[in-house]
């Protein structure tokens, strides 16, 4: 690379990121940096206007998402990114708002939110990349944890059963749901797409390799080999019965699109039933954020 | 600090017969709150009734979250929505809430949660009064911040005190509490509601700078940093971590005294501005006695009793309990023989003022568990003892 290149090189994300903030925290290997990039892309691809979309996170490597894009971005408490969400989006319903945070955040200790919001049909979309782990704190075991899997907290194996996300996801009534791994580039590309075009309750599994416990801990390989080995095991089953979804330790893992339905949003449903009931005397909300104006 | 007219359509202009409760919810509405994220508690349950009842009428957003951990932190996402908003609860809810609590602290957001108190610890006493946590108001999330907390002594106060605590939290962007209790909250009084344009509400501090200047913690001249509402093209970052001026993590001691130092400095160093108190007959008392909430009404029969008997006592009622009004206690302190503190706990506030006093008076605590209001003649024996 000649230096006038090297002084004219700008990194293809760069109107999206915080530049300033590069580089980040994540390791050489892991997958979220791709999981982001995806959704960079999907951004641009929909030519969203990016003063409109926010995105929530809660805590751990993945919570960190919020502090690297260039919306409006807010690192919360661990668990609480989707009630977080849920007051920004019902506050200001014309904002696109995305949760982006990890397997344990939103379904160990967030669990509770996590079902609730889809129970509501609330209109955001959940990115949630699952590494099989709590990466922040040093590898313990998650909700997520593979049965068999060594982790720093299951030394001797995982022997706890372990959650399916889109399984979870759609008896609690998400209206959207897919699963891909970080190395289906463009199919989360477009996932995310259709996810943030959807009314309700959205909802984006992406499993990534954590190269320095996970895989460092059950001798998975490098990120590479990883993420590779994760692409090699899954078998694309659009629509497949989400009870089916289970994965096993170095299994196959089953990815595709499993659920796109239509049904009155949290907020239509509010407005709908309330006009019903209380007639002209219901102030219809949401259509018009008007308190500044 | 930009003051405007009530918005009409939230105020119940009239004179009522409501609970404090009731009152709670009416002082939300009128104050401009536009979202309610709130789980039923007894004995506070009805605030959260009123405000689903009303706020179709009015124009905003009533949800029942899956508990008291969402919605706090509901609240701190719709404040940057643009939204004022609340939540009520009682003991073991407020215990739920405290780390978001923290989080709203450090991300400096204007909100009010109302605790309608109830007997403790644990599930404690759901339908009995208590006044035990009054320490946690101040202490229970971690780490070290400051906050406002009001205590009304009726339910025309829980309407007045709701909007005094929005104005606040507008005014120092932080979470204010209205520290009621199940007495006051259960209470039916008459409540007036004034004319909307009768009620001057702090307007929210918007920042109206270039956009790509915004700094969601860069103190304006008065200490105090603006807001935004997100959405509107700011493109800022914010977290609970400790952070700089821009809302980015830094992690290292420098930030960090920065950081903490503002957020308890911008409440202590404005204290005199908050502090309300009410105060009878100081001048020339031999005894104070200090009271809050629904004690206050309990203890001023226990001071008509005194005075009957010839002692000279004087009141002074926490309408703000946090900051604490230690520069005034100090004062009366060498003045005066004894203070005497009775509360609905096993002695909370009264720490304070032994602490304000600085063993210059005797500082007498007349402490209740919880489950009923004192018997005024056990308030009586303390201010008769005091002065032996």
């Amino acid at each position: 690379m000649t230096q006038e290149k090297q002084d004219t090189a700008v990194n293809p994300l760069e109107g999206f990121l915080r530049m300033e903030r590069i580089p980040h925290i994540w390791c050489p290997g892991c997958g979220i940096g791709t999981v982001v990039t995806s959704f960079a892309e999907a951004l641009k691809k929909e030519q969203l206007d990016l003063d409109k979309v926010a995105v929530v996170s809660g805590i751990g490597c993945t919570g960190r998402v919020a502090g690297y894009v260039k919306l409006d971005s807010f690192h919360t408490t661990h668990g609480r990114a989707i009630p977080f969400a849920t007051g920004l989006k019902l506050a200001n319903p014309e904002m696109k708002v995305v949760v982006f945070s990890g397997d344990g955040d939103i379904s160990g200790i967030g669990g509770n939110h996590f079902i609730h919001a889809a129970r509501r049909n609330m209109d955001i979309t959940v990115i949630c990349v699952n590494n099989f782990n709590y990466a922040m704190t040093g590898g313990q075991v998650a909700p997520t944890t593979p049965m068999e899997a060594n982790t720093s907290t299951s030394p001797y194996g995982n022997f706890e059963y372990s959650f399916s996300l889109p399984t979870l996801a759609e008896a609690a009534g998400a209206t959207y749901i897919a699963r891909w791994t970080a190395l289906h580039f463009r199919r989360v590309t477009k996932s995310i797409r259709e996810a943030l075009n959807h009314k309700g309750f959205s909802f984006v599994e992406v499993i990534t390799p954590c190269v320095t416990l996970y895989a460092r801990r059950n001798r998975l390989g490098d990120g590479l080999n990883l993420l590779r080995y994760y692409y090699d095991k899954s078998e694309i089953v659009h629509n497949a019965d989400t009870r089916t979804l289970d994965i096993t330790y170095q299994g196959k893992l089953v990815v595709g699109k499993f659920v796109q339905k239509e049904k009155p949003t949290f907020l239509d449903a509010m407005n709908t039933h309330l006009g019903n009931v209380l007639g002209d005397d219901y102030q219809l909300y949401g259509r018009l954020n008007d308190d500044r104006d | 600090m930009r003051t405007v007219k009530a918005d009409p359509k939230g105020v119940l202009t009239g004179s009522h017969y409501l609970d404090g409760d009731y009152a709670l919810a009416e002082g939300a509405l009128a104050a401009g709150c536009r979202f309610f994220g709130g789980y039923p508690i007894t004995p506070s349950t009805e605030t959260a009734e009123r405000f689903s009842e009303r706020i179709p009428y009015v124009g905003g957003v009533f949800i029942q979250m899956e508990d008291e951990l969402a919605s706090i932190i509901s609240l701190i996402g719709a404040v940057w929505g643009g939204k004022k908003a609340m939540t009520v609860t009682s003991g073991p809810g407020f215990s739920l809430m405290m780390e978001n609590i923290g989080l709203a602290a450090m991300m400096e957001i204007p909100l009010v949660i109302a605790n309608v108190q109830r007997g403790g610890p644990s599930t404690g006493l759901p339908t009995l009064v208590g006044q035990q946590d009054m320490m946690q108001a101040r202490w229970g999330s971690h780490g070290d911040y400051a906050i406002i907390a009001l205590c009304p002594d009726s339910p025309q106060e829980c309407f007045d005190l709701t909007i005094k605590a929005f104005n606040l939290s507008e005014t120092y962007r932080c979470p204010v509490f209205v520290m009621a209790d199940e007495c006051v909250g259960h209470m039916h009084e008459k409540v007036v509601i004034p004319p909307a344009d009768q009620l001057d509400i702090v307007e929210r501090k918007w920042y109206s700078g270039p956009k790509d200047k915004y700094m969601p913690y860069k103190n304006d001249a008065d200490g105090i940093p603006f807001l935004v509402k997100a959405g509107d093209g700011y493109r800022f970052h914010t977290t609970g971590l400790t952070h700089d001026e821009r809302g980015y993590p830094v992690i290292n001691a420098e930030a960090q005294d920065i950081c903490v130092r503002h957020l308890c400095d911008k409440i202590n160093n404005n204290a005199d501005k908050i502090i309300e108190l009410e105060e009878e007959d100081i001048d020339g008392a031999d005894v104070v006695v200090i009271s809050y909430g629904i004690t206050s009404r309990v203890a001023f029969r226990a001071v008509q009793l005194a005075r009957k008997e010839g002692i000279k006592v004087g009141r002074l009622r926490l309408i703000t309990a946090w900051p604490f009004c230690e520069k005034r206690i100090a004062e009366l302190a060498p003045k005066i023989k004894a203070f005497v503190v009775p509360e609905i706990n096993y002695g909370q506030m009264v720490r304070e003022v032994e602490r304000s006093s600085a063993g210059q008076t005797k500082v007498v605590s007349v402490p209740h568990c919880g489950g009923w209001v004192h018997n005024p003649l056990d308030i009586l024996a303390a201010i008769k003892e005091s002065v032996k």
